[in-house]
């Protein structure tokens, strides 16, 4: 653990053999192993897991049974003949291109107009921002009774004279349906995040632009949103990572990601697999194509989001 | 530099924070879940005779490990049966272990192969299969628990406990399905009597329901919720009531498309959703909800709801009722057993059976209908005028003669599929017989990658 620069100050000092460090290079070596304690505890408790998980994907790995003969590509390509499996995949897919998007605006939505009040602006940051520390299960729970075939909702649309919808029941709507409890719930932190960036843009550039005659929209699209660059890229990646893990909402919201698969998400089958069909051979299988999409849409993000910007 | 940038870093730290709330607060799956209670032995209640028959203290003392889901009334019932066992066996020892119901696959799934297990395991009948094929049970011994003796004391559903010709496990209580009916909704429908046909299930159910100037529900004639109990009702009862079969002998082929029989079936499920309209998913958010709160007139549900009901809706007026018949009769029925894992040998394998006979005595059954409200699993115990003559026991007893236990290879797979199978004509208007044909050729797919599994073994 000691770092070359160290070591090589060590030599340099003509004290073979010895273990007596100066003042400073004693104080990197205590600093350096400090930061080696959580460093080991990461690589047991994460990456040594990861790289196991990859192991056990090539396997056939019944939990309770002793052998777990090595099986080459067959859980992925088992996988990907499951209809279930493809069906989590889409919808996936699905949550992550409605839900940031959504997430994002919502949340950049709220912290514009928060910016532009003054009285009661703790208030209404503090009520945003409620619904993001409510436990998913209450929240699910409450949605779900609002929503049912009988229930609150579908009476406010009937006394409007509109349609009852089935909402949670309706293999088209409640997809859509979950994203946007998703998307309510977070709504509060991507505001909190686009508030401090708001405040981070220097008042100068509106004012200097509003001299030139640029209407509010002009100075949005070219100072707001260009200076904004480095916060949406941070929302965005944290929004898409916790799109592509959605479980909790999918558990509590529907009835075994229901109905017909179309609430199903990939880590709702992965927990499935793996500790209702005991199959962690293809749970792992389904967790390292999960690892391969957050990686791959991590660094997509990095590249389109990622422009340099000077000011 | 960037001023946004040096605002990002600190907010990042914030996030992870954040996530780590959340984490926390999300979900409830992280509480400890181990609670082992093992009361001291009370030597002074044990009889003489029931000291003389553990045989000598010059034995060592033996400590099992006995493992059951978490269910309020079973785990204290547990600790004063170990509590009787042990003043009975002075040299063993049993400590209980407790496991979530949502966690307790998760649990034996992740510490038995670590070999932290059990020496007496509590399972779903459904998942002894699985159990079975992955080499973790050992068969119950043919000298304690003779073949012949099982099948000529025990309701015959206990047969779904024998796998490859050998039973692998024994279980204390059972449960049925039965009709609960809600007496105030029926008095005010003004029908006496709960139905005992199918034609009569329909009649009443469309009497019964009731729905506002909106064509919604305020009353469902028959809770419809497939995932719940209704999946059960169709495999064991609703099929061989109407004179279908469920699997071949060797438990390897589905046969409910090789009657007319099994769509008769299916169809006569469906209709009460489609054709009747008098129930159907999510009304009240579960059809347990929607009995409990009055919503719902009928309701197929086991014998393990009277205890929650008796909590949750003490002044629900409801009675208890066998189900309809059609050409024959027929009852679903589900249990908890008791098996041995395969790594049990020597002293902790004689104390382990000696535990299991306990848990399977008349006594220990008698207690287990009290406390828990489970049914016995052996016929005299249960055939008792004490139980048969209970409002609410009898009708769930009065069944277990014509009572079925499906062979299930994947409970929660099989239920999937037959709920999917009704969501097809539900909501996409698939016709009923594809979706049908589609649901049989689905689930014997399920039983043929099962059995190819089991056989290259």
């Amino acid at each position: 653990m000691i770092s070359n620069e160290t070591r090589r100050r060590a030599e340099a000092g003509r004290k073979p053999l010895s273990f007596r460090l100066n003042y400073r290079s004693q104080r990197y070596l205590f600093i350096y192993l400090m930061l080696g304690i959580p460093l080991l505890y990461f690589l047991l408790t994460r990456l040594v897991p990861i790289l196991y998980s990859f192991n056990i994907s090539f396997r056939e790995w019944d939990v309770l049974s002793p052998e777990k003969p090595f099986v080459g590509w067959a859980n992925f390509s088992g996988l990907f003949k499951d209809e279930a499996f493809r069906k989590s995949l889409t919808n996936t897919f699905l949550y992550v291109a409605v839900g940031i998007p959504g997430q994002l605006a919502a949340g950049l939505a709220v912290a514009l107009m928060l910016q532009n009040v003054k009285r009661l602006r703790g208030f209404f940051r503090t009520v945003y921002f409620i619904p993001y520390i409510t436990s998913i299960v209450a929240v699910s729970w409450v949605f779900r009774w609002l929503l049912m075939p009988n229930g609150w909702i579908n009476g406010q649309l009937l006394s409007l004279g509109l349609p009852a919808q089935p909402f949670l029941q309706s293999p088209d709507q409640a997809p859509f349906v979950v994203a946007l409890s998703m998307i309510w719930q977070s709504v509060g932190f991507q505001m909190l995040i686009f508030l401090t960036g708001l405040e981070g843009i220097p008042k100068m550039y509106h004012e200097a632009a509003h001299i030139d005659g640029a209407n509010a929209w002009r100075r949005f699209r070219h100072i707001t949103v260009p200076l904004l660059n480095p916060i949406i890229l941070f929302s965005a990646v944290i929004a898409g990572i916790s799109y592509l893990q959605s479980f909790a909402h999918i558990v509590s919201m529907t009835q075994d990601g229901g109905p017909l698969n179309s609430t199903r998400t990939l880590v709702y089958h992965i927990y499935k697999l793996a500790f209702k069909s005991f199959d962690m051979g293809s749970a792992s299988a389904a967790t390292v194509v999960l690892f391969v999409l957050i990686l791959a849409f991590t660094l997509l993000q990095l590249k389109i989001l990622n422009r340099k910007i000077d000011y | 530099m960037n001023p946004i940038i040096k605002i990002a870093k600190p907010l990042s730290l914030l996030a992870a924070a954040s996530l780590l709330l959340t984490a926390c607060g999300g979900n409830n799956t992280n509480n400890s879940a181990a609670a082992p209670s093992s009361a001291p032995p009370s030597g002074a209640s044990a009889s003489p005779s029931a000291s003389a028959a553990a045989g000598g203290d010059s034995q060592e003392k033996v400590t099992i490990e006995y493992w059951q889901y978490e269910y309020p009334s079973k785990v204290a019932l547990i600790d004063e049966l170990i509590e009787q066992f042990e003043a009975q066996n002075p040299n063993i020892k049993v400590k209980q272990t407790n496991f979530p119901y949502d966690q307790y696959n998760e649990k034996v799934a992740t510490l038995v192969p670590a070999g932290k297990g059990p020496d007496v395991i509590n399972l779903y009948y459904g998942w002894l299969p699985k159990y079975v094929s992955s080499g973790f049970l050992q068969p119950l011994p043919e000298s304690a628990f003779p073949a012949n003796e099982i099948e000529s004391k025990y309701y015959p559903l206990v047969d779904a406990a024998k796998i490859d010709g050998t039973y692998w496990a024994i279980p204390t209580a059972v449960r049925t399905l039965a009709l609960f009916y809600n007496k105030d909704l029926f008095a005010k429908a003004k029908i006496a009597e709960p139905p005992t046909t199918w034609e009569e299930l329909v009649e009443d159910s469309l009497k019964l329901t009731e729905k506002d100037s909106n064509d919604q529900f305020v009353v469902e004639g028959l809770a419809w919720e497939p995932g719940a109990q209704l999946h059960h009702w169709y495999r064991d009862g609703l099929l061989p009531q109407a004179g279908g079969q469920d699997l071949s002998d060797d438990r390897r082929k589905i046969l409910w498309a090789d009657t007319p029989a099994g769509l008769e079936a299916f169809q006569y499920l469906i209709d009460f959703a489609v054709k009747h309209k008098v129930g159907t998913t999510g009304v009240f958010t579960d059809d347990v909800t929607a009995f409990k709160t009055g919503h719902a007139a009928i309701n197929i549900d086991g014998s393990f709801r009277l205890g929650s009901l008796k909590a949750d809706a003490p002044d629900l007026n409801y009675g208890v009722a066998q189900l309809p018949s059609y050409k024959s009769k027929s009852a679903p029925s589900s249990f908890w057993a008791n098996a041995i894992p395969a790594g049990v040998t020597g002293a902790k394998l004689d104390a382990s059976i000696k535990f299991l006979q306990f848990l399977t005595s008349k006594e220990v059954q008698e207690q287990w209908v009290d406390k828990v409200g489970e049914l016995p699993a052996q016929k005299e115990v249960a055939t008792q005028d004490k139980y048969l003559n209970d409002e609410k026991l009898g009708p769930f007893i009065r069944q277990l003669d014509n009572s079925k236990a499906h062979f299930f290879i994947d409970e929660t797979g099989e239920r999937t599929l037959f709920v999917d199978a009704t969501n097809e004509v539900l909501l996409n208007k698939v016709p009923v017989e594809t979706a049908f044909k589609d649901l049989v050729a689905k689930t014997q797919k399920l039983y043929d990658d099962y059995w190819a599994k089991a056989d290259k073994k």
